[in-house]
């Protein structure tokens, strides 16, 4: 049967029974997954864990999914790395990367559509839907793949030939719009009232973003059972940051770590950052933006949890920073040159906002700190391809020094 | 039809009785569920009743009123 138990509106605290939809029908407040926490912790325990598989599905209990098959592409279980070429160069001495380039689409995406596609077709869809502009198209279209499931994947017309393929690949039907990205959301919102599919970011969104916790469980795990003192994490919606931040309080609540000590810390880049505009405002309001920043994957001018991620930051004592552009590049280039590890553009932000925290001394130099890197940088290679310059030299030995010479 | 939006209104807009004007003049039916307003926003999370033509007609004058109307849920479109 699984354990969780019922759909909870976060706002006025109404019960619903498991099933898809994502706003309270009272209030029109979001809906979230409730468990039988009791239930969970007779079972889970860290032996219990660690016999599981080597992937994300070794959490089942905390996730929304009944008893039976899952969707299982292996995703999860990504490497925490230790930083400490990054760290040098930031004063850093216990700093770690969360590397989920290494997922089976190549981001965090496929944690949320693995749950998403596994709950959709345990309550009998048979199509998964999302509208994307590239990690989440590409996650939905593998898992729907695999599962045998007829996917929909909206896309704005104007949307890079790479990102296409990359969804195309797998054999969705891929909707190109011609409209702007308003419009867009507008017919997604509408396909989906008329339509009875599985559209992972509306109507299974509850179940879907569950998915995100186990990057708190993991990187807890892979800490040795422990939470770390600082965690950065990229904002788009909020719903990641959010759940990294239940991930470590569940596993605190069920017995599995002894505290949560966590100063979670936001990063957006500034050309999309309602959600840092309003920490630095001191409002718990988000006001929509319209996205202008070439972050594409954190590029969300009204962000459905933008109001859940401040609390977190003000519960946890957190910070917001937002960044440019250019440091967005320097970000990429700075990941990849001293841990080799080539992130897109959210890898870009987070990295150049841990910049900043460290030389503001707004993280210690011993404090544990994770940086979460969610998406491949293969995917966005447009936004450093200017920055790539080889030696060019003729086939003989001579060209070759004299390039190494002038180098 | 029914649909469920959200309306921002920036803080000069926030005295204007946009809601109101928006049911008298457009026959579209209003059922406010939640809304905050502060010294810098306040936004109302809405359901509309009317025919398609008439709620269109309406949103396209509520936006042109500096009103920003958003699908409930936040955006969509993800990375």
């Amino acid at each position: 049967m699984g354990f969780a138990k019922a759909l909870k509106c976060r706002e006025c605290g109404k019960e619903y029974e498991k099933q898809p939809i994502n706003i309270c029908e009272w209030c029109f407040g979001p809906l979230e997954v409730v468990y039988d926490y009791d239930g969970i912790r007779k079972v889970m325990t860290r032996a219990h864990i660690q016999r599981g598989p080597h992937n994300l599905w070794r959490y089942r209990e905390l996730l929304p999914v009944e008893d039976g098959p899952v969707i299982d592409m292996h995703a999860g279980m990504t490497p925490l790395v230790r930083a400490d070429n990054l760290g040098r160069m930031l004063g850093l001495e216990n700093l770690y990367i969360k590397n989920d380039c290494v997922n089976p689409t190549y981001s965090f995406k496929d944690r949320v559509v693995a749950v998403a596609s596994t709950v959709a077709r345990q309550m009998g869809f048979d199509t998964l839907a999302c509208a994307s502009t590239g990690n989440l198209a590409g996650s939905v279209a593998a898992h729907a793949a695999k599962a045998g499931m007829k996917a929909f994947v909206f896309i704005p017309a104007d949307l890079e030939k790479v990102k296409i393929v990359g969804a195309s690949i797998y054999g969705p039907t891929v909707v190109a719009v011609n409209g702007n990205y308003d419009e867009v959301n507008r017919l997604c919102s509408e396909v989906a009232d008329n339509f009875n599919w599985a559209f992972v970011n509306i109507n299974v969104r509850p179940f879907y973003a569950e998915g995100s916790k186990t990057l708190g469980y993991e990187v807890a795990e892979q800490l040795g059972w422990r939470a770390p003192d600082n965690v950065i994490v990229p904002v788009a919606s909020g719903s990641l940051l959010t759940k990294v931040w239940k991930g470590f309080n569940e596993f605190k609540d069920i017995g599995l770590i002894d505290q949560v000590q966590t100063r979670v810390h936001m990063v957006q880049p500034q050309g999309c950052s309602p959600v840092v505009t309003a920490f630095s405002e001191g409002v718990m309001d988000v006001r929509p933006v319209k996205p202008n920043t070439i972050a594409k994957s954190l590029a969300i001018g009204n962000p459905a949890d933008g109001y859940y991620a401040l609390k977190v930051l003000k519960d946890s004592k957190g910070t917001a920073t937002a960044v440019t552009d250019n440091e967005v590049i320097e970000g990429i280039k700075l990941l990849a040159e001293t841990e080799g590890i080539f992130g897109e553009t959210a890898a870009g932000v987070v990295i150049s906002g841990l910049r900043r925290l460290a030389l503001s001394g707004a993280i210690k130099p011993k404090e544990l700190t994770v940086v979460y890197v969610t998406g491949n940088g293969l995917k966005t290679q447009e936004v450093v391809e200017d920055t790539v310059r080889p030696l060019v030299v003729q086939p003989t030995l001579a060209s070759f020094k004299k390039a190494l010479e002038s180098k | 039809m029914k649909t469920r939006v959200k309306f921002t209104f920036p803080a000069e807009k926030v005295e204007e009785p946009v809601i109101y004007l928006l049911g008298i003049t457009f026959d579209v039916v209003t059922n406010i569920r939640r809304a905050e307003v502060s010294d810098v926003q306040g936004w109302v999370v809405l359901e509309l009743e009317g025919s398609e033509k008439d709620i269109k007609r309406g949103l396209d004058w509520v936006r042109s009123k500096g009103v920003r109307v958003d699908p409930l849920g936040g955006d969509i479109v993800a990375g």
